[in-house]
């Protein structure tokens, strides 16, 4: 049995290796950028505008929606990167509807380099918002003792992104491929079904990790409110 | 018994353990995690949007743990590397 569609080669010359997992995401990819290619082409202002746009504006805005409810105030900043991170892992698990598909997030590489963009993108956002000084400052919170804790914290959830999306697709693949061995019939079908929806919430949970990150990240530290003020108004 | 059937019993035997042991806790933690928040959504059902999106974010964390019992389980039933170093030797005999 397979552990992951790192092992299903579909071209091989000298040390060049073309596996299922390069080639969905390619797919993916491409079916995401020229989606949204065509979509975005004839834009309209006016009140009459195609189904396609309306169903982008939809996914656009919620998303927003959702990074604005983390503490992002200013989701716009961040929509590129955290919309693109919750698409491509929603996408890989919706399209195992189609069969001969496996899902590249199935794979150790691919999480793993998800969970490295992540890695990277928070101290990078983090840096932009309050300077170099201001965020490495921030590793020092609430003492000076935690700074090792917050470096080995900082690394292991990187870890903790990667093993978890891959385990949770990995698993219902597995689980799938036994059951299609014991009854073939009805219940690989419930666990597809099954799959579909955790392989949502496992894409909305990967996008709000990364956005919830971010926001510790990028946290400015506010002016405290005065309660006077409050008082005299 | 040669080393490799003591590698394959303990395999598949510490796989088993792992899964069963592994998914008992968290299990349990969910459970309980679920609960509370029923209660307070029932108590607040203005603030569900907030109760909702901080459970997922809770079970994601909970659930983790027993995901990587899982992947660990798998490794040792469908790749491992004892029995692939014990193979070697063989073949290398």
């Amino acid at each position: 049995m397979r552990l992951s569609p790192d092992a299903m080669i579909f071209w091989q010359y000298g040390f060049l290796r073309l596996n299922a997992t390069i080639v969905f995401t390619w797919g993916l990819m491409l079916v995401l950028a020229i989606v949204s290619k065509l979509i975005t082409r004839r834009l309209s202002m006016e009140l009459e505008r195609s189904r396609w746009q309306n169903l982008l504006e939809i996914v656009v805005t919620a998303i927003e929606k959702q990074i604005e409810e983390v503490g992002l105030s200013q989701p716009r900043k961040y929509l590129g990167f955290l919309g693109t991170l919750f698409l491509f892992v929603a996408l890989s698990a919706l399209c195992t509807v189609f069969p001969g598909y496996q899902p590249p997030t199935g794979s150790l590489s691919t999480t793993a380099a998800l969970a490295l963009c992540v890695f990277v993108a928070v101290p990078l956002f983090g840096i932009a918002e309050q300077g170099v000084g201001g965020y490495l400052h921030s590793y020092t919170k609430p003492t000076f003792i935690m700074l090792p804790f917050n470096i080995i914290s900082e690394l292991s959830r990187t870890l903790a992104l990667a093993v978890r999306l891959f385990g949770n697709m990995m698993s219902g693949v597995m689980i799938i491929g036994i059951l299609l061995s014991i009854t073939p019939f009805v219940f690989p079908i419930v666990m597809t079904i099954l799959g579909l929806l955790t392989g949502m919430v496992q894409a909305y949970i990967f996008f709000i990790l990364a956005a919830v990150y971010i926001a510790a990240a990028t946290q400015v530290r506010k002016p405290e409110p005065e309660p006077e003020a409050e008082l005299n108004s | 018994m040669d080393s490799m059937t003591i590698i394959a019993v303990a395999s598949i035997a510490i796989a088993g353990f792992a899964t069963g042991f592994g998914t008992l806790g968290p299990a349990l933690a969910e459970g309980r995690a679920v609960a509370i928040a029923l209660t307070s959504l029932a108590q607040q059902p203005d603030a569900s949007a907030t109760i909702t999106r901080t459970l997922f974010v809770g079970l994601a964390m909970i659930e983790s743990t027993a995901i990587y019992c899982f992947v660990v389980s798998m490794i040792l039933l469908f790749a491992n590397p004892f029995w692939n170093h014990a193979i070697a030797q063989a073949a290398g005999k």
